[in-house]
């Protein structure tokens, strides 16, 4: 479904990743592990059109997207919810929901029932619909993130650390959410650092190490590969 | 006595004493002055709508004022058209011209876009000085037509003026609230938060971006046009950086980025000057420092200190209630996380 043909990336002089390949199917969840300055935002930014390779291609349900704008991408089917739980502080939990279906912004009835659906995953959200996004506690905001994402209908989601600086019990209910969305039929992305929590939940990973990737494999060789056990898990 | 505070009282209170206020004062001069600040507005608001909810910061608004003045004064008495027709292709000149120099200058982000407008906008100025044959040079243009009868209505005395510009105020208030209450001014406000998140949830930041470069040039050119069949004399300077500075002082003490900044600011900066015009030049010795203190303590100017204090007295209204709602918040997220632990 998505495929990602041996990409680099220049940020100036200084390449931030080498020879990527990476294959995502429909259905999939699908883990970038690796620590801080890996490459793995990179390469979502690369897939999202933020970013545009030196070398290789990105291909989307058969069709180049490479070279496609940013907003272009959003519309084709391929959602990024942003690292930081990036909202807009000053609007509201709702209207930060209603910009993420910018892409569906004539379709009413359809934001209307993807919105109810959003309230369904975080029930939360619909009682502080009204308050500032900014206002927010750090798990309620990773929920409008995630929420906003969902609100473009996305084929593919990719979620970049969805669980930094939470507390443990919100990161197993945000890892719930999230195999709950890919059930739904969404494929899901995930950059984690958190490899013990995102390798329950994935069907194969990627490692990345300085901007290259290391080791690749399904979800039980990564869990079971020595290297990443030290690395990632800690056993 | 609170209700009377409420946002929808002020401003009607405000429109009716814009309404009487010729009526209060019989002295023409305070009505030039008022009509002045009015057409002000109007271009502080079209840089308002650009450099603060878009967060663009464009120093060319003055060539686009000037544009649209020069604009409407050629056609009305060079071309000696039809006034009406000749006000609505000025706009649209601007408009076209503001297109064009959007198109490159929004390539450019931040103080790099300062500059190359703060450069556009020289251009603009030294272009009216120097093309004699055209402009007038540094002549300027005299014999502008006041504003065309509409059907049995005329605009001969200063009061018919200061209603006419009056009400293109209001209404540029009013396409101004629609803009920034709907997704368009959303966007553009998701555009000054950061242009990436916007680009990652699916908006064109170009052509969003060109759409308010261009609404804004078309409000600097709607006050251009209505300064020069007001004054009926214009020159180059009105198209010099000075004036790009005083637009964005109005902006900066009213509150940039705020509906109700722009008027504040005008009215304010304009009254005060009036009061200490004795001081000439030396005005901006008080000025300097009071636009440098308000930018330390109150960077969103007067209206969003307001705000921000409103903001702060209601958190703490409400601080007890919520208390309570926290408090069962934090119960059903626990419970929300149980249930989805065992789904």
């Amino acid at each position: 479904m998505l495929k990602v043909n041996n990409i680099s990336v220049k940020y100036g002089s200084f390449v931030a990743i080498r020879d990527i390949n990476i294959e995502v199917n429909q259905g999939e969840i699908v883990v970038l592990l690796g620590a801080n300055g890996a490459g793995k935002s990179t390469t979502f930014n690369t897939i999202s059109g933020l970013n545009k390779p030196f070398q290789g291609d990105v291909e989307f349900e058969g069709k180049r997207i490479d070279k496609l704008s940013a907003d272009r991408i959003v519309a084709a089917g391929i959602v990024q919810c942003a690292e930081g739980r990036k909202l807009f502080p000053g609007m509201s939990v709702l209207e930060n929901l209603k910009m993420g279906a910018y892409v569906h912004r004539r379709n009413k009835a359809q934001i209307k029932q993807t919105m109810d659906h959003v309230f369904e995953l975080f029930p939360i959200l619909e009682q502080k619909k009204d308050d500032p996004a900014g206002s927010l506690s750090g798990g309620q905001q990773q929920m409008v993130a995630i929420g906003r994402a969902l609100m473009a209908k996305p084929k593919v989601m990719m979620l970049d650390e969805p669980s930094v600086g939470l507390a443990p019990l919100i990161v197993e209910q945000m890892f719930g959410v999230i195999q709950q969305i890919n059930k739904e039929g969404t494929t899901i992305v995930l950059a984690e650092q958190n490899a013990n929590a995102a390798l329950k939940i994935a069907t194969k990973g990627y490692v990345f190490e300085n901007g290259e990737v290391v080791v690749e494999g399904t979800s039980e060789e990564l869990f079971t590969n020595d290297s990443v056990r030290k690395a990632y898990i800690g056993a | 006595m609170a209700s009377i505070f409420k946002q929808r009282n002020v401003i009607a209170i405000l429109i009716l004493f814009a309404i009487v206020f010729p009526f209060i004062t019989n002295n023409n001069y305070l009505i030039h002055i008022m009509t002045l600040a009015f057409i002000w507005m109007i271009a502080v608001y079209g840089l308002n709508l650009l450099a603060g909810y878009t967060g663009y910061l464009s120093l060319a608004h003055a060539g686009f004022f000037a544009i649209g003045a020069y604009s409407l004064s050629l056609l009305t008495t060079k071309a000696e058209l039809n006034y009406w027709l000749a006000f609505v292709l000025a706009l649209i000149i601007t408009s076209i011209l503001g297109l064009l120099v959007g198109l490159i200058s929004l390539r450019t982000k931040e103080h790099f876009f300062a500059i190359y407008t703060m450069c556009v906008g020289y251009i603009i100025y030294l272009i009216i000085d120097k093309w004699d044959s055209l402009t007038g040079g540094i002549r300027g243009l005299i014999g502008i037509p006041g504003p065309g009868n509409i059907g049995p209505i005329t605009f001969t005395t200063p009061v018919s003026n200061y209603y006419l510009v009056l009400s293109f105020l209001l209404l540029s208030i009013l396409v101004m609230y629609r803009i920034v209450h709907s997704l368009t001014g959303r966007t553009f406000i998701a555009i000054r938060n950061s242009e990436d998140l916007a680009q990652t949830i699916g908006i064109n930041t170009m052509t969003n971006k060109l759409l308010v470069f261009v609404i804004s040039t078309f409000f600097a050119g709607l006050a251009g046009a209505l300064y020069a069949s007001f004054i009926r004399f214009i020159g180059p300077d009105i198209g010099y950086i000075t004036i790009t500075f005083d637009i964005l002082t109005y902006l900066i003490v009213g509150g940039i980025g705020t509906l109700s900044g722009p008027v504040i600011g005008t009215i304010l900066i304009v009254w005060v000057s009036q009061q200490l015009q004795f001081l000439q030049d030396y005005r901006m010795m008080i000025f300097g420092p009071i636009l440098t203190l308000l930018v330390i303590f109150y960077p969103r100017g007067i209206s969003g200190g307001f705000i921000e204090w409103k903001m702060k007295r209601q958190a703490k209204k409400h601080q007890k209630q919520n208390k309570n709602q926290n408090q069962q918040m934090i119960s059903t997220q626990e419970s929300s996380a149980a249930s989805n632990k065992n789904g």
